[in-house]
């Protein structure tokens, strides 16, 4: 059997973000597999599956692929991939899309190792060439750079890609597409990890690694006590706090939070920045956030030209509206 | 119990010779230092040393300056350390890294209990390296790992994944990925490193004496092609906001309150009756 042309999409529906990223990749692969006359599949392996065959499905997929048993409950990397690895060498799909979660991240390593091919991470864009290659641009050094890449040789061409990177497609809940319930095949492998518990965090129980918004202070900030500031914001935006490193030299935070090439390395999907000239020691701990938001007198100022909204005003004054706004809109 | 734990000297990106006009990488002229997450790895490899016992064997792939981050692992207390030094290894992409990395273990410590890697690189970024040797070694594995402990062969790990605060069991050998939230990296003593530079015992491997396949390493193992790297910010267009702060900050509301209230899963777009302008 030939290789098809078709586009598959990983269903990730474990919660919010997993679920939206899904959606953006739905709508993203569409564009993909209609411009080489493919179908769009979403490949959906877990269990209760059927709210989430019915989202897919209204949210652009051609045709779902669903492994749905009470055994697959519960997120499991050596599991999934076999899955997805048999699933694939059956059907021989050109492209498989998955988005950049954690176990996203998992997944598809695993997969494209077992498949011998190759995986390019966090794409921020994804099209087809002349010869009908898929060109991933992904980002390197902190988002410092872009690098395109091919995968020419190798099939299928595996790409992960992070929340907030497309946009979804408006759901249609009219649209009909098939959808294949299939067995659980035989003599799958146990799973070796033991999954002995799993809490869901409350977003401020999160770590700053894995959180999905960060409000990032710099010394622009002014001054410790309008630093605190931040953290009343940041509560507001369910995220975290972070700092450069003049704040942490000042103690204006604690050395935890410091962002950058000597601390902690983010990947929030949003984040805001105030008061942050942009050094290179700084951003390349960001790992070009989806959505920057910066605050600064300074237009010129690094960060401002990273960023894809720049407030030309002072950090506080600046935090201090958006408190007040924030309250009124989620009070609505 | 013989823990290896793998270590990628990666460039020090304030040093980074780069043109933002055409972001070309000078990369053989940048300073080079251990990546964040190796560091932490190989926190929690000595703190398992010290309190279990056994050896540690600190292995890296790159060229002969990468030596130094070898060197630096010896002062801090790995018994042994392995340089896989070959032109041939060179422009890999995970594929190949993965297979690279499997080989050089089974070579260096077909015994290893435990191998432990950073989750993720300051210069490449894509934290597939660990899931892919993890397949490759076929190992139980667990990645982003903040905490763990071992009892005898049973290695309990937590780690926070995708919003879930996960405990998670296997038995050795085993592969983990550390994140840089935990295991904060000691200092480097300076006897230590003095000693480490002065005694020749970084063992340097290329791709036949780790029995590695040739057509499965480096540029020609590696499934990705680069076509052309290029500097993003010159083409980020970033929409300035210059009036009034509160204007502005409706003004952000009103243009992207869908976008940033899909992102951080609320409603932001639509303000509450009666406070419209």
């Amino acid at each position: 059997m030939t290789n098809s042309r078709d586009v598959w999409v990983f269903g990730d529906y474990r919660n919010y973000f997993q679920n939206r990223v899904t959606l953006q990749l739905l709508a993203r692969g569409r564009e993909l597999a209609q411009a080489q006359e493919g179908e769009l599949c979403a490949v959906v392996i877990g269990h209760d599956l059927q709210q989430w065959v019915d989202e897919y499905v209204a949210h652009g997929a051609d045709r779902v692929l669903a492994l749905d048993h009470p055994s697959l409950t519960a997120y499991q990397g050596e599991t999934y991939t076999s899955l997805l690895v048999d699933l694939a060498r059956e059907r021989k799909p050109a492209v498989i899309l998955v988005g950049a979660t954690s176990f996203g991240r998992e997944l598809a390593a695993r997969a494209a190792k077992r498949l011998g091919t190759g995986l390019t991470a966090d794409c921020v864009d994804l099209r087809l060439d002349d010869q009908g290659r898929l060109v991933q641009t992904a980002p390197g050094f902190g988002g410092n750079l872009l690098a395109e890449i091919v995968i020419p040789r190798h099939w299928p061409q595996m790409a992960t890609v992070r929340p907030g990177t497309f946009q979804e497609l408006p759901h249609d809940y009219e649209r009909q597409a098939p959808v294949e319930w299939l067995p659980l095949p035989a003599g799958l492998k146990p799973e070796r990890v033991r999954l002995v518990k799993s809490e869901r965090l409350a977003p401020r129980e999160q770590a700053l690694e894995t959180a999905g918004v960060v409000v990032c202070g710099g010394r622009g900030m002014g001054s410790k006590k309008k630093f605190r500031n931040l953290v009343e914001l940041a509560r507001l935006l369910g995220g975290q706090v972070a700092a450069t490193r003049p704040v942490v030299y000042a103690r204006w935070c604690e050395e935890g939070a410091l962002v950058g090439q000597a601390g902690r390395q983010i990947k929030p999907q949003v984040l805001f920045s105030f008061g942050v000239s942009g050094a290179i020691q700084h951003t390349a701990g960001i790992g070009g956030a989806p959505f920057i938001v910066a605050v600064n007198k300074n237009p010129g100022a690094v960060m401002m030209q990273m960023a894809d909204v720049g407030l030309v005003a002072d950090a506080n004054q600046a935090c201090l509206a958006l408190i007040r706004e924030l309250k009124k809109r989620l009070r609505s | 119990m013989h823990i290896v734990v793998c270590l990628k000297q990666v460039p020090m990106v304030s040093e980074l010779p780069w043109d933002p006009r055409t972001g070309r990488l000078m990369r053989g002229q940048a300073e080079g230092m251990m990546n964040p997450a190796c560091k932490h790895a190989l926190e929690a490899a000595l703190r398992l040393k010290e309190e279990h016992g056994g050896s540690l064997t600190a292995l890296c792939m790159g060229p002969p300056e990468a030596e130094e981050v070898l060197r630096e692992a010896l002062a801090l207390g790995a018994d042994e350390a392995v340089l896989l030094c070959d032109p041939r290894l060179a422009g890999a992409d995970t594929l190949a890294t993965s297979h690279t990395l499997a080989r050089a273990i089974q070579a260096v410590a077909p015994d290893f209990d435990l191998a432990l890697l950073g989750c993720t690189t300051t210069d490449s970024e894509t934290g597939q390296v660990g899931p892919q040797l993890a397949e490759e070694l076929d190992l139980p594995a667990a990645f982003n790992v903040e905490h763990l402990e071992l009892t005898g062969r049973a290695l309990t790990v937590r780690r926070v994944y995708d919003g879930f605060l996960e405990t998670l069991e296997m038995d050795l050998p085993a592969l983990l990925t550390i994140t840089t939230q935990e295991f904060a990296p000691r200092e480097t003593p300076l006897g230590g490193l003095e000693r480490a530079f002065a005694q020749a015992s970084v063992r340097v491997m290329d791709a036949e004496a780790i029995g590695a396949s040739l057509d499965r390493v480096g540029d020609k193992g590696s499934a990705g092609r680069m076509l052309r790297v290029y500097s993003p910010t010159a083409q980020k267009k970033c929409v300035l906001l210059t009036g009034a702060v509160k204007k502005s900050v409706q003004e952000l509301f009103e243009r992207y309150g869908d976008r940033l209230g899909g992102l951080i899963g609320q409603d932001l777009a639509s303000e509450e009756e009666g406070h419209d302008q």
